[in-house]
């Protein structure tokens, strides 16, 4: 029981450890200038992000293309290595990928910076998720489609990028859309290797100032802008590739 | 012309003719059950076969075999001097050889009427995309269906669709066209445009398989019926033979099926 009293209300003799009750926060107080005045660092960090996202997105897709392809292959020692990835990212924390990355690898040599080893975190993050949301699209489609293309002569792997993949990605974009998203709220968490991206310099103006609402409020609505802006992107893209008219 | 003197001459005029397709002792099985006994087929060039029987009679599992979308448990296939075995270059060589049109299209939803039928001559012939394009509105316009060229397959009705799934195969310039239930199902009224498309290929030479119930159809064209049951070729004749006289119980029984319907 104190045990669990002790979870529920940290050290603080049962009393919660807030650092203000809710009253302390009134719209009188509230400083905003403090977060206009820093408005380049914050648009520092929403275009960092938005760029780490998107190539996070781009490598991510490309992971989960191959992967899928692999998967497909009828070699046991191709698609072993894939499952094996899926099974070790989706079930492990991106915290503690991000961390392995930065600061195991260096221990066998690989030394990493932090833009980098979020952009690789990112990218086989979100490419094992791709994967499996990929593979799904690729079983949605009829038999009938990769028996026309063989019966022209058309390879494997031909069959696969020129006949399937469009058709798949179109069936289960809508999900992938979600994932990516998902992937863009997660590059919050490289802030824990020092990427300098937007809840980065939201932690180092909130440090120096001590503004945590007004900084945090701020940032919320910037990573609601940016969830949008990556959401209309990729809404653009699939309708440039795959608005064709289905039966 | 008289119509029952037909098949005699359609058969003379092949009889000669090089062997294009010639299957031996095709064994098939899906699990437990025995797909194909013992099927022996030889197909000369310009010869045009209908296959008809009962369905589960296995008429499109065989010709399924011949450009090896079954695996077959034994027996040996060769098409246009190439035998398949079990490599992937020599599958891929007899496709090139065989066109097949399906009973469900299965045109490419993503891709444009042209593209769906320039796809394989670029990939599959490494022909650039100009020329393909050229060839493949030659075919087109074969099968009356030009000017749909710059649409998506949804945007058509069946029987275009078909039509543009038969000038997909003709593009590749096959030695042999496979018709796997091809108006099946297609509404009634598309079926004659896709039955004359059959009709004109067949005037012009070609060497034709045909999964089919349109009796007209094969009374029209065929130099040969086989009916098919239980995985066994039962009857192997002339159309006006098997119309007029059909040998086996099963192929009676089946002719009066369908012909009740018509």
């Amino acid at each position: 029981m104190d045990s669990f009293r002790l979870w529920l209300h940290g050290h603080g003799n049962g009393e919660a450890v807030f650092p203000l009750s809710l009253q302390e926060i009134s719209l009188s107080k509230l400083d905003f200038s403090i977060v206009i005045e820093r408005w380049a660092d914050l648009l520092h960090g929403v275009l960092f992000t938005l760029a780490l996202s998107a190539t996070g997105i781009f490598f991510a897709l490309v992971i989960g293309v191959v992967g899928v392809a692999m998967r497909r292959s009828g070699s046991r020692l191709v698609q072993v290595p894939v499952i094996m990835f899926v099974e070790l990212i989706r079930n492990t924390p991106f915290l503690v990928q991000i961390f392995f990355l930065f600061f195991a690898l260096p221990l066998i040599g690989i030394r990493l910076g932090p833009t980098v080893t979020a952009i690789i975190a990112l990218a086989i993050n979100g490419g094992a998720y791709s994967i499996e949301i990929i593979r799904g699209g690729v079983d949605s489609i009829p038999r009938g489609q990769v028996e026309a293309g063989a019966a022209l002569g058309m390879s494997r792997r031909q069959i696969f990028s020129d006949i399937i993949l469009i058709p798949a990605l179109r069936s289960i974009y809508p999900a992938l859309t979600s994932q990516f998203i998902l992937l863009t709220l997660t590059s919050s968490v490289c802030s824990s290797i020092s990427a300098s991206e937007l809840t980065h310099f939201a932690q180092r103006i909130e440090s120096e100032t001590f503004r945590s609402f007004e900084v945090y409020f701020t940032i919320t609505g910037l990573y609601l802008l940016i969830s949008w802006l990556i959401m209309a992107a990729l809404s653009a893209l699939g309708n440039r590739h795959f608005s064709y008219p289905n039966q | 012309m008289k119509a029952a003197n037909m098949p005699s001459e359609k058969q003379l005029s092949v009889s000669d003719n090089e062997v294009l397709i010639e299957l031996k002792n095709i064994n098939k099985w899906y699990g437990g059950f025995h797909a194909l006994k013992d099927v022996d087929l030889t197909v000369r060039k310009g010869e045009r076969i209908v296959l008809c029987g009962p369905s589960g009679s296995g008429k499109s599992t065989l010709i399924r075999c011949i450009n090896h979308l079954e695996e077959i448990k034994d027996g040996s296939i060769r098409v246009a001097g190439k035998e398949i075995d079990k490599a992937a270059k020599s599958i891929e060589a007899v496709r090139r050889e065989v066109g097949m049109v399906f009973q469900s299209f299965n045109l490419f939803p993503h891709l444009k009427v042209i593209d769906n039928c320039t796809l394989a001559l670029r990939r599959v012939k490494g022909i650039e995309r100009p020329e393909a394009e050229e060839i493949a509105r030659k075919y087109l316009d074969r099968v009356h269906i030009l000017e749909q060229a710059d649409k998506h397959p949804a945007q058509l009705s069946g029987g275009q669709q078909q039509r543009v799934a038969i000038a997909r195969a003709l593009c590749m310039e096959p030695k042999v066209m496979l018709f796997d239930e091809p108006t099946s199902a297609l509404d009634p009224e598309m079926v004659k445009e896709v039955l004359d498309t059959m009709i004109g290929l067949a005037e012009d030479g070609m060497t034709m398989i045909c999964v089919t119930h349109e009796m007209g159809f094969a009374r029209q064209v065929g130099h040969r019926v086989l009916f098919m049951a239980d995985g066994e070729i039962l009857e192997e004749t002339t159309p006006s033979e098997f119309f007029k006289n059909p040998q086996h119980e099963r192929a009676k029984a089946f002719l009066g099926e369908i012909l009740a319907h018509h």
